[in-house]
């Protein structure tokens, strides 16, 4: 009984840990964006603001990259699903000798490593386009055109997964039926089998988008001279980032989060039809008479909008995001000018500190270890303070600031930004035994 | 309007198995036929060529005196009604009886009068808007057959249709199905490993093993007259008594088996060759045409037996018994209100007129 408990306790110490490893990240992160603080991260806690979602809307790159990104996630969409389609349909009416053959031909460019996709893709259009002489603003050399083309070739074999899984439940039997009642080829899939893929068509269009949107290692080489979203992040990754990115991550983890909920709910309604359906079936079978009674399965035939359950998470949503608009921007000015008081009160101690600081060395320039002492924590707090700033991008301007400044500005910067950082209290505590 | 049938010589090959040998048949318009055999003999190999989804390797398919070669499925006057019934899931039920309209281009309206008149015929009115999975399955099953008539095939071919349903609704079906084919009047080709199905309902039963036609024929034809021993088997319950001939006449061959000479008549157009002394031959006997052998009758044949046990049925009396050699003999006798006479134990002598019985070269026979 002892151990089955303590077997429980480490199980749910397990899962905790799993799920604070999954989401841990995504959580800090989604928190960060509501900080005012210039840099992503929780603490110091500044304000609690939405600035950076408006920083985000203003910041013209990325949303040049963004707006790549959704022409491209569309174009991908557009032309991978068909292929992938295709592609499945194929599989089922190769032999079954040669299916083995095909089916790892065509799911090879999973396979085959993203950037080598992207070079290739890269070196076949621009040789195909110096074949025909074709000018360097021509398609063979657009950036748009060459990552639709390129991501697409992986992406289709995604695509195509999808799709067999949801032929596999097809039953062959009524395509022949189609065609025993004088349907067409052409009417049969139209008419039969699309109605049935339908559900297969949506899951391997987002997941089409979805592997788009977020593709960087075949994109980064088609790209050319454009750019998308994951492209200027990995640029301003390289050049210093600020909380509009975090912003961004809210916004695509919110949108997930919605549609899988909004999904979710979806699909137990249609259980819930199917369910009520296989009953009426069987009462009717039972009574052995015809029933009247209204069809249940129409309900999930209904639009989502004019679902409940739907409607009212749609409703939470849109009151949630009003609330947090609200609360992130009341008072945010007030807040600020507080934070920057605060700011400037720490400094001055700082500057004070060091002042006395200076003097104690003034009054004991003999003692070596005093010299050694004073000049440590200088040197560990500029090696600390370059590292932790090296995504700020107010970081350049800084160092050159505090080096027309002199010392002391570096210093008080650097107090403020380490003030929780343990090295920093060591290299003080340091200090100030030497003192 | 109705149109005949005909497998002139037809070969199917699968690879190297042969799926159907030589079937030489000639269904005539208008009429309920059926193909009765045990699973996996051809079936619905047969009925596949006659609807268009396979061609034969060899030989001819004509319905209406037309050459099928080269027509394709849906070009052909056929409909099928599939063993699993194949109804589309994703549409209403006039939708799916209509669709043969619709994919003619008919108006909406066109459609749904069509599909109110057969929701009529098959007495499902007013369940047009359900969905399939909303129906019972004897429901299904008429909606599959209205689906198949309201494209107004000359031909409606039918798969088992009836085999997933419960004994009772299957007796039920039957019936309907074969007041359904009165009255709109075209040809039935039904497959079937029941032979009470088949026997009930058709005009022609071709039984089929192993993909070679055994017998075709009348119900009572094939009941009565079986010329294969694989027919004897297979059609109906019938005792077997194995042996050699010894002697033979024009229409009666004596064969000498475990249980003593037994006399049957040999039918007039057997599978193979006629019976000649020495030959291999069965000699089958129904439950139903043997009768206590007493004073008071005489018969050519008679079995010395004793009674294992007796069953009551109701209607009929089911008697067990053993002859010579643990030969095991099964007897019916419809219940008179008499008691049967006899103990369980006690010695009893069978017999049967020569007539009733048939001798048949050695052949393969029907798996129990
Ligand atoms: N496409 C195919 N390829 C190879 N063999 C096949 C094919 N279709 C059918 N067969 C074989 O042909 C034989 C007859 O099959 P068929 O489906 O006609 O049987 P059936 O008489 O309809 O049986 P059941 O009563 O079980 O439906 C079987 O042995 C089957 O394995
Ligand atoms: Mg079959």
């Amino acid at each position: 009984m002892k151990s089955d408990n303590f077997l429980k306790l480490w199980v749910g110490l397990f899962v905790l840990a799993f799920f604070a490893y999954l989401f841990g990240p995504l959580i800090l992160m989604s928190v960060t964006a509501f900080n005012s603080s210039a840099f992503p991260r929780v603490a110091p806690w500044e304000c609690f603001s939405v600035e950076w979602f408006n920083v985000l809307v203003q910041d013209d790159k990325l949303m040049h990259g963004l707006r790549n990104s959704l022409i491209i996630g569309a174009g991908v969409v557009l032309i991978a699903v068909p292929i992938g389609l295709a592609g499945a349909l194929m599989l089922t009416q190769v032999s079954a000798r040669v299916r083995p053959i095909y089916y790892t031909i065509v799911i090879s460019p999973i396979l085959v490593p993203g950037v080598v996709l992207g070079i290739s893709t890269l070196i076949f259009w621009d040789r195909l386009g110096s074949m025909f002489g074709a000018e360097y603003d021509s398609f063979f050399y657009d950036g748009i055109f060459l990552t639709i083309i390129g991501q697409s070739t992986f992406i289709a074999a995604y695509a195509m997964l999808v799709f067999i899984s949801r032929l596999q439940r097809f039953d062959p039997a009524l395509e022949e039926a189609a065609l025993d009642l004088g349907a067409t080829h052409v009417q049969t899939f139209r008419k039969v089998l699309l109605p049935f893929l339908k559900p297969a068509v949506g899951s391997a269009a987002v997941l089409a988008f979805l592997a788009s949107f977020e593709n960087y290692n075949t994109t980064v080489f088609t790209i050319v001279s454009e750019s998308t979203l994951t492209t200027v992040l990995a640029s301003k990754v390289r050049y210093g980032i600020n909380p509009s990115i975090s912003a961004l991550a809210v916004i695509i983890v919110a949108l997930t989060l919605l549609g899988a909920v909004i999904y979710e709910i979806m699909q137990r309604r249609e259980l819930a039809a199917e369910k009520a359906a296989a009953k009426v079936a069987a009462d009717a079978e039972t009574a052995g008479v015809a029933t009247t009674t209204p069809v249940a399965t129409r309900a999930s035939k209904a639009g989502a909008f004019a679902d409940p359950a739907v409607f009212i998470v749609l409703l939470v949503f849109a009151a949630g995001l009003g609330t947090v608009y609200f609360a992130g921007t009341y008072g945010l000015e007030e807040c600020k000018v507080r934070v920057a008081e605060q700011k400037r009160a720490l400094t001055k101690k700082r500057v004070k500190e060091r002042q006395t600081l200076e003097m104690f060395k003034g009054a004991a320039p003999s003692e070596d270890t005093g010299a050694a002492g004073g000049g440590q924590p200088k040197i560990e707090a500029k090696g600390t303070e370059g590292y932790r700033g090296i995504f700020d991008p107010g970081n350049l301007e800084g160092q050159v600031e505090s080096e027309k400044n002199g010392k002391v500005e570096a210093k008080g910067t650097e107090g403020y930004r380490g003030i929780f950082d343990p090295g920093n209290l060591e290299g003080q505590v340091d200090s100030s035994e030497q003192q | 309007m109705s149109a005949n049938v005909e497998l002139d010589d037809v070969w199917i090959r699968f690879g190297d198995f042969v799926a159907a040998r030589d079937v030489n048949i000639t269904i005539e318009g208008g009429e309920f036929f059926s193909f009765l055999g045990p699973s996996g003999c051809g079936k619905t190999t047969i009925l596949r060529a006659v609807s268009g989804f396979l061609a034969p390797s060899q030989g001819h398919v004509r319905i209406g005196g037309q050459d099928m070669a080269g027509i394709g499925p849906n070009k052909r006057p056929t409909a099928l009604i599939f063993q699993n019934l194949a109804l589309f899931p994703l549409m209403t039920v006039w939708e799916n009886i209509s669709f043969s309209l619709e994919v003619r281009g008919a108006g909406k309206a066109e459609r749904r009068k069509k599909a109110d008149e057969l929701l009529e015929l098959i007495a499902l009115p007013g369940q047009g808007d359900k969905f399939v999975n909303e129906l019972s399955g004897g429901q299904r099953q008429r909606v599959a057959i209205a689906r198949a008539l309201a494209a107004e095939p000359k031909v409606l071919l039918l798969d088992e249709p009836l085999s997933a349903l419960d004994l009772k609704l299957r007796q039920h079906m039957r019936t309907e199905l074969r007041s359904i084919q009165q009255q709109v009047g075209i040809t039935f080709i039904y497959i079937t490993h029941d032979q009470g199905e088949a026997l009930t309902m058709s005009d022609h039963v071709a039984v089929m093993s192993a993909g070679v036609i055994e017998q075709v024929g009348g119900g009572t034809n094939v009941y009565d007259h079986p010329e294969s021993a694989f027919v004897a088997s297979f059609v109906g319950e019938n005792n077997l008594f194995s042996g050699k001939v010894s002697k033979v006449s024009a229409d009666r061959a004596t064969v000498e088996t475990n249980v003593g000479n037994l006399t049957a008549a040999t039918p007039k157009r057997s599978n193979g060759a006629k019976l000649k002394r020495g030959d291999d031959a069965y000699v089958f006997i129904r439950p139903e045409s043997l009768k206590f052998a007493n004073g008071s009758n005489s018969f050519d044949n008679t079995i010395k037996a004793r009674i294992v046990q007796q069953e009551f049925e109701g209607n009929l009396w089911q008697v067990f018994l053993d002859a010579a050699q643990g030969k095991h003999i099964k007897m019916s006798m419809v219940n008179d209100g008499q008691s049967l006479g006899y103990d369980s134990g006690s010695e009893v002598a069978l017999g049967f007129p020569s007539e009733l019985a048939v001798a048949l070269p050695r052949g393969p026979l029907a798996a129990e």
